[in-house]
C-alpha cells in the first residue's frame, strides 16, 4: 500500500520567475498587480464610455429633425447601448473588482487570495470579454439593442451587434463568476488569526455580500444569454413570439440577474465610504453591526425585487403589488446605512480631504437617487416614469453620484498605499467640485425632462416640446464632468511622476493595510498579524484617556515582530504563471468561432484545454 | 484504523463501501418505484401522482447529497452554501413560473 | 499562498476547512441557479408546440430513459467507492472505480445521443418548437456537464497510473466526486420533472 515516490519529471515549460518588466504583468498572480490591471483597464473603458456619453449629449443638446440629427438612429443605438454596457460591465464592476483584489487580502491580514492563478484568469477573461464586445464596432456593428438586451428585438435584430453582446457578456460574466468563488473562499477562509467576521472592515463585508450576489445571479444571466445566442445563431425559439416564444422570459432572466447586479455596483462604494468616513471623522463607524446587517439585508432582499423593472409588462396586480412592496422594503436597510454614516460624522473632527469630500458627496447624491428610486416603487407612478428620462436621472444619481463618487473616494483614499505617492490636494478638490457641479447639471434636469414626458433612447428630439433648455444645461454639465476627469488624470500623472513619497499611514487611519509600507511589498505582511479588535490599527495606536478621547500609545503602530523576522525573508509566494492568460485566450476564440467558422471553435477549445492542463500540471516551484 | 473506540460512532462518522452499496440499492429501488407508478394507470391519473414523484425524487436527491456527497458528516458551512443556492433557485423560479400561470392549468 | 496542494493541507485556514473543497461547494451553489433557470424555461415551454407538432411527452421512451437514469445513479456509487479507495490508500482500486465511473458516464451519454437521434428523426428538434428548444438546451447542458466530468475522471485515472496522483491528492478526487454527484442529482430532478411528470 505504500506509495513509491516517483521522481518529479522536469516539466516543461518552466514557470516564469520574473517580477519586473512587461512580461511580468502578463504572468502575475499577485492580487495587488491584478487589482491595478483591473483598475487601469476600467479607467480606460471609463474614458471610452465617457466619450460615448458626450456623443449622446452632443446629439441631444439642441432640438433638431431626423435628417439633421448628429447621429443617425443606428449609430445612436450603438452608442447608447455601448455606453450602458461599458459603464456597467466594463467600468463600475471592474473598478469594484480592482478594490476587492487589491484590498481584501490586506484588510483581512492575508498574503494573497485563495486561488491566485484563478484570480489572474478572471482578469484576462474580463479584458478579453470587453474587447470582444467592442470588436463589434470593427466587425459589422456593435451591440445596439440596449444594455438590457430586450428580446425579441435582441434575438431577431439584423447585424452582428447583439451576437457580440450575447457572447461577449457571457465571457465577461464568466470572469466575475470565477472571481466570486475566489473571493468568497478568501474571505471565509483566509482571515488572520483573531479576525472574526464581526471584526472585519465593512469593505470586506460588502465584498463578501457582492460576491454572493454575483455567484447566484450570474448563472441566471448566463442561461438567458445562451438562449439569446441560440436564438440568434441557430434559430431556436426561446423569445420568438411567432413560434410561441415569450419575450417576457428574457426580461425575467435578465432582471433576476440585473437587479442584484445594481447592488453589486453600489455595495463596494458603500463599503469604501464606510471606511473613509470614520478615518476622516476620527470616530469609529456608527453602528458597525447595523451597517453590516443592512448590507447583507440589501443583498438578500435584492433578489426579491427584480420585477420592478417590469411593472409595465402586464404581470398583473398581484405581482405588481408584491414587487412594489418589496422594493419599498429595500429602502429601509439603505436608510439605516445613510443614518449610520451621518452618525459617524456627527460631532466628529472632520478633515475635508479629497477622499472625504467624495464620500460625503456619495451620501448626498445617493440619497437623491434613492428618493427617486422610491417613487418608482409606487406602481402607478412608475407607469408615468418608465421609459422616460426620469428613470435615467434616477440610475445616474445612484450609479454615478453613488458608485462612481464612492469609487473615486476609494481611489484617492488608497492612492498613497497603491502608488507610494501622495496626490495634489488642490487638484483633487478641483476635481471634486467640478465633478459634483457638472454631475448635478447633467442629471438633475433629467428628472424634470422625464416628468415632462421626454422618452429614453431617442436619437433626437423635436423643437416645441418644451425640452430645449434643460437638455442644453444637461449637455453643458456633461462637458464639465469631462473637464473634471481631465483634472483627475493630470493629478494622477503628476503624482506618479513627482508626488511626495507616502508613508505607511499618511491618513492616521484605522485598518491593517496602513501598517505596511506604501506601496506594500509583494508578500504584504512580514508576519501575519493577530487581530484583537475591530479597527485593529486604531487600537494599537490609541488607547482612550480618562475622558474617552484617543491618546496615542507610544510605538503602538510598530509591529515589533517585524525586526525579529528579518523583513519577510523565507516567505513562500506563489510563482507567476502564463497558463491563466493562455487558457483565457481560448475563450474569445470559441466566441468568434461560434460567429464565423467552426475551426476557430476547435482552436479555442484546444487552447483552453491545453491552458487548463498546463495550469493543473505545472510544478509548484 | 484499529482504534478501540466506540465502534458505533466510528461507523456513523464515516460510511464505508458497504453502506454506500446499500444507499445505491435504495436509490435503484426508488427509481424502480417511480417508473412503476408511471405505468400504473390509477396512480398516474390521480392527484397524488405528481406529489409522490416529487417526494420520491427529493428523497433520492437528499440521499445522494447527504451520503455520497458526505454532507451529513461534513462541516455545516458546506451545506449552507449549497442550500442557499438551492433555496434561492426554488423560490425565485417558482415566483417566475407563477407569474406565467404555469401552476394553474 | 494556500492554493498550492503541496502546502494547502498544512496551512491553517480560518475555518479549518480546505480552500478547494469550500470552492467546489460554493460553485455547486451557483450551479443550482444555472440549472434552475434551464429547468424553469422547460417547465414554462413544455407544451408549447405549433399546431400538429409532437409534444415531447409523446415520444419519450420511459423504460429506456429509466435505464439511463439507473446507469447514472450507479456511477455515483462507483465514484464514492473510488474516493473510499484513495482514502484508504488503495490506488489500484481508485483507478478501477474511476474508470468505471467514466465508463458509466459514457454509457449515459451514448444513451442520450441515441435517444436524441430518435427524437430528431421524429421531427422533434431544437428548432421545431419552443418546447424542443427548451428540452434540448436543458438536456444538452446537462450532457455537456457529464462530458466535462468524464474528461476529469479519465484525467485523474491517467494521472494516477503515471504516478502523479498520490495520497496527497485525495482532495482532488473528492472535489471531482462532488461535481459528479451534483451532475447526478440534477439528472434526478430532470428525470422526474421532464420525463415523468405529465
Amino acid at each position: 500500500m505504500a506509495v513509491v515516490a516517483v521522481p518529479q519529471r522536469r516539466s516543461w515549460p518552466r514557470r516564469p520567475t520574473t517580477t519586473t518588466g512587461f512580461v511580468s504583468w502578463l504572468t502575475t498572480v499577485d492580487h495587488k498587480r491584478i487589482g491595478i490591471l483591473y483598475g487601469v483597464t476600467a479607467f480606460v473603458f471609463m474614458l471610452i464610455g465617457g466619450i460615448e456619453a458626450l456623443l449622446i449629449r452632443l446629439a441631444l443638446a439642441r432640438p433638431t429633425t431626423p435628417d439633421a440629427a448628429l447621429l443617425d438612429a443606428d449609430t445612436y443605438n450603438q452608442i447608447f447601448t455601448m455606453h450602458g454596457v461599458t459603464m456597467v460591465f466594463l467600468v463600475v464592476m471592474p473598478l469594484g473588482a480592482a478594490f476587492f483584489n487589491y484590498m481584501t487580502p490586506l484588510l483581512i491580514g492575508a498574503r494573497d487570495v485563495a486561488f491566485p492563478r484563478l484570480n489572474a484568469f478572471s482578469y484576462w477573461v474580463f479584458l478579453l470579454g470587453g474587447l470582444f464586445i467592442y470588436s463589434g464596432f470593427l466587425l459589422g456593428g456593435a451591440p445596439d439593442g440596449g444594455w438590457f438586451g430586450y428580446a425579441s428585438l435582441s434575438s431577431l435584430s439584423e447585424g452582428p451587434g447583439m451576437t457580440f453582446y450575447a457572447i461577449g457578456l457571457q465571457i465577461a460574466g464568466l470572469a466575475s463568476l470565477v472571481a466570486s468563488v475566489n473571493f468568497i473562499v478568501t474571505i471565509i477562509n483566509m482571515r488572520a488569526p483573531g479576525m472574526s467576521l464581526m471584526r472585519m472592515p465593512v469593505f470586506v463585508w460588502m465584498t463578501l455580500v457582492v460576491n454572493f450576489l454575483l455567484l447566484f445571479s450570474l448563472p441566471i444571466l448566463a442561461i438567458g444569454l445562451f438562449q439569446l445566442t441560440f436564438d440568434r445563431i441557430w434559430l431556436t425559439n426561446f423569445f420568438n413570439p411567432t413560434m410561441g416564444g415569450d419575450p417576457i422570459l428574457w426580461q425575467h432572466l435578465f432582471w433576476l440577474f440585473g437587479h442584484p447586479e445594481v447592488y453589486v455596483l453600489i455595495l463596494p462604494a458603500m463599503g469604501i465610504v464606510s471606511e473613509v468616513l470614520p478615518v476622516f471623522s476620527r470616530k469609529p463607524l456608527f453602528g458597525y453591526a447595523a451597517v453590516v446587517f443592512a448590507g447583507a439585508a440589501i443583498g438578500f432582499i435584492g433578489f426579491g425585487v427584480w420585477a420592478h423593472h417590469m411593472f409595465a409588462t402586464g404581470l398583473g396586480a398581484i405581482a405588481n403589488t408584491a414587487f412594489g412592496i418589496s422594493t419599498m422594503i429595500i429602502a429601509v436597510p439603505t436608510g439605516i446605512k445613510i443614518f449610520n454614516w451621518l452618525g459617524t460624522m456627527w460631532k466628529g473632527a472632520l478633515r475635508l480631504t479629497t477622499p472625504m469630500l467624495f464620500s460625503i458627496g456619495f451620501v448626498m447624491m445617493f440619497v437623491i437617487g434613492g428618493l427617486s428610486g422610491v417613487t418608482h416603487a409606487v406602481v402607478p407612478a412608475d407607469y408615468q416614469q418608465t421609459d422616460t428620462y426620469y428613470i435615467v436621472a434616477h440610475f445616474h444619481y445612484v450609479l454615478f453620484g453613488g458608485a462612481i463618487f464612492g469609487l473615486f473616494s476609494g481611489i484617492y483614499y488608497w492612492w498613497p498605499k497603491f502608488t507610494g505617492r501622495m496626490f495634489n490636494e488642490r487638484l483633487g478638490k478641483l476635481h471634486f467640485w467640478l465633478m459634483i457641479i457638472g454631475f448635478n447639471m447633467t442629471f438633475g434636469p433629467m428628472h424634470i425632462l422625464g416628468l415632462q414626458g421626454m422618452p429614453r433612447r431617442q436619437y433626437f428630439f423635436s423643437p416645441g416640446q418644451g425640452w430645449d433648455f434643460w437638455n442644453l444645461v444637461s449637455s453643458i454639465g456633461a462637458f464639465i464632468i469631462a473637464v473634471s476627469i481631465l483634472v483627475f488624470m493630470v493629478n494622477a500623472v503628476r503624482s506618479l511622476a513627482k508626488g511626495k513619497a507616502a508613508e505607511a499611514d499618511p491618513w492616521d487611519a484605522r485598518t491593517l493595510e496602513w501598517t505596511i509600507p506604501s506601496p506594500p511589498p509583494a508578500h504584504n505582511f512580514d508576519e501575519v498579524p493577530t487581530v484583537h479588535a475591530r479597527d485593529e490599527l486604531w487600537h494599537r495606536k490609541y488607547a482612550e484617556d480618562t475622558e474617552g478621547r484617543p491618546a496615542p500609545v507610544v510605538a503602538g503602530a510598530q509591529d515589533h515582530h517585524q525586526e525579529e523576522h528579518g523583513g519577510g525573508h523565507g516567505i513562500h509566494l506563489p510563482l507567476p504563471s502564463f497558463w491563466p492568460l493562455f487558457a483565457a485566450l481560448g475563450i474569445p476564440l470559441i466566441g468568434y468561432g461560434l460567429m464565423y467558422h467552426w475551426s476557430l471553435i476547435v482552436a479555442g477549445v484546444v487552447t483552453l484545454l491545453t491552458g487548463l492542463y498546463g495550469w493543473m500540471l505545472e510544478p509548484l516551484e | 484504523m484499529t482504534e478501540r473506540t466506540d465502534v458505533d460512532t466510528h461507523e456513523r462518522a464515516h460510511p464505508g463501501p458497504r453502506e454506500y452499496v446499500k444507499i445505491a440499492v435504495i436509490l435503484a429501488v426508488i427509481t424502480a418505484i417511480e417508473v412503476a407508478i408511471f405505468y400504473i394507470e390509477f396512480i398516474k391519473d390521480s392527484a397524488a401522482f405528481v406529489p409522490t414523484l416529487l417526494l420520491l425524487s427529493a428523497i433520492k436527491f437528499g440521499m445522494v447529497v447527504l451520503w455520497f456527497m458526505h454532507l451529513r458528516f461534513d462541516s455545516r458551512l458546506f451545506g449552507r452554501l449549497f442550500v442557499a443556492g438551492l433555496a434561492l433557485a426554488l423560490s425565485l423560479f417558482i415566483v417566475v413560473l407563477l407569474t406565467f400561470g404555469v401552476f394553474f392549468k | 499562498m494556500a492554493a498550492e496542494p503541496h502546502t494547502a493541507e498544512h496551512l491553517p485556514t480560518a475555518t479549518g476547512l480546505d480552500n478547494r473543497k469550500l470552492a467546489m461547494w460554493t460553485f455547486l451553489g451557483s450551479e443550482c441557479l444555472f440549472f434552475g433557470a434551464l429547468i424553469s424555461t422547460f417547465l414554462l415551454y413544455r407544451k408549447n408546440v405549433p399546431e400538429g407538432e409532437i409534444i415531447p411527452s409523446e415520444i419519450y421512451d420511459i423504460p429506456y430513459t429509466s435505464v439511463s437514469s439507473f446507469v447514472l445513479l450507479m456511477s455515483s456509487l462507483t465514484m464514492v467507492l473510488a474516493l473510499a479507495a484513495i482514502q484508504r490508500g488503495d490506488h489500484r482500486q481508485l483507478r478501477i472505480w474511476l474508470v468505471c465511473t467514466a465508463a458509466l458516464g459514457m454509457v449515459f451519454i451514448s444513451g442520450q445521443v441515441f435517444e436524441f437521434t430518435e427524437f430528431i428523426e421524429h421531427g422533434f428538434t431544437i428548432r421545431s418548437s419552443v418546447a424542443g428548444s427548451a428540452f434540448f438546451l436543458l438536456t444538452g447542458f446537462h450532457g455537456a456537464h457529464v462530458t466535462v466530468g468524464i474528461l476529469m475522471l479519465l484525467t485523474l485515472a491517467m494521472l494516477s497510473s503515471t504516478g502523479r496522483l498520490t495520497q496527497e491528492h485525495t482532495l482532488r478526487v473528492e472535489m471531482i466526486g462532488l461535481y459528479w454527484h451534483f451532475v447526478d442529482i440534477v439528472w434526478i430532478v430532470i428525470f422526474t420533472l421532464v420525463y415523468l411528470i405529465p
